[in-house]
């Protein structure tokens, strides 16, 4: 199987793997996130198995997402350059669902985060977390119910 | 019962992001467009320079398939390219400066065919039996009219003006209205004084 042109695997994925990106790192550090993942796709396009190209691409990002997160625990308190300002746009439309997604347990969190926004089946989930297909879906299915009860506790 | 469906939506990534992407990123082959009068014309540049002007957007896996899957869309690097088409559309430019990546002509028959379409001047024509003439087999009528077909170089190597001996159009890979108009074009061009380097 001939591999596909890069242009039309990243106009395909960009959305999703930004929305991820902000949903695990926050939309500051997402934009950093977004450029190293896309880099490192490109340069190491195409991955040598082709059939599981999403998977492949939500490696990447997670590994990214993980880089970024030790250096940031590793960067002194107080920081020489300002912050850089954010150029994500409008306020998201559902911050109160997003912010019960954020306080689920990471387990959780990771895997409704790849079933939902990244599209991802169970068993390319148990890939990027180094689980099996049957640890994600019991992950995404514990994640749900939580967040089911999260929004049925607020409404009562 | 909970609904999910936000996850999946919301806002793409935002144009400064993606910008700044593009800025880094080096693909071997970079592609952009440029919406001639005629229709949408998709433009590949490597570093060698601009290897294929395509009229149609399944460049993409032809490209992938015989140069790099590394192709992106990377207007920037196209600049110098499409504003000389503009300027060749507008009629302000006669003659494409460019640097040319020919690694998707084929070496042989196609390469001769495209090296005596190129003798061609600008705002004249010459007939398939003087290209095939011109390229050394001068029986060979048909098989010019296949290799002007997949000429990787549209416009800028000017397959464009060859027609038929009778004075009909012929083929075109960008459609025969292209090639009427580009002809036109050229025609219009040529009454006027050709136009100083600035």
């Amino acid at each position: 199987m001939s591999p596909p042109p890069f242009q039309t695997f990243f106009a395909e994925h960009r959305d999703a793997v930004w929305r991820l990106l902000v949903a695990t790192v926050g939309p500051q550090d997402a934009e950093d996130c977004f450029q190293e993942t896309w880099l490192a796709a490109l340069r190491a396009w195409p991955p040598r198995d082709t059939t599981n190209l999403k998977g492949w691409l939500y490696a990447v990002a997670r590994n990214k997402a993980t880089d970024e997160h030790r250096a940031r625990a590793r960067r002194p308190l107080a920081h020489a350059d300002p912050p850089e300002t954010s150029t994500v746009g409008a306020a998201d439309p559902e911050p109160g669902l997003w912010a019960d997604v954020g306080r689920l347990p990471e387990k959780q969190r990771t895997a409704v985060l790849h079933r939902f926004v990244a599209d991802l089946a169970y068993d390319e989930i148990g890939a990027v977390m180094g689980t099996s297909p049957e640890a994600a879906r019991r992950n995404v299915h514990e994640g749900v119910t939580r967040l089911r009860q999260t929004w049925q506790t607020s409404r009562s | 019962m909970a609904d999910l469906s936000f996850l999946s939506s919301g806002p793409g990534v935002p144009d400064a992001v993606l910008d700044r992407f593009l800025a880094s990123a080096e693909p071997d082959v970079a592609v952009g467009t440029v919406d001639a009068p005629f229709g949408r014309v998709w433009v590949a540049v490597t570093a060698r320079g601009l290897a294929r002007v395509a009229f149609a957007e399944d460049v993409y896996d032809e490209l992938a398939r015989r140069l790099s899957p590394r192709v992106l869309d990377v207007p920037g690097r196209t600049d110098a390219v499409r504003r000389q088409l503009d300027e060749f559309f507008a009629g302000s430019r006669q003659a494409f400066d460019l640097e040319l990546d020919e690694s998707l002509v084929r070496a042989g028959f196609q390469r001769k065919v495209l090296d005596a379409a190129a003798t061609i001047p600008y705002g004249a024509a010459r007939t398939y039996g003087e290209v095939a003439e011109a390229a050394g087999s001068p029986r060979a009528v048909r098989a010019v009219g296949s290799a002007l077909g997949a000429n990787p170089l549209c416009i800028v190597v000017p397959c464009h003006r060859v027609i038929r001996a009778g004075g009909g159009l012929g083929g075109y890979a960008g459609g025969l209205p292209a090639k009427r108009w580009l002809l036109d074009r050229e025609a219009d061009s040529r009454t006027l004084p050709a136009p100083t380097d600035a």
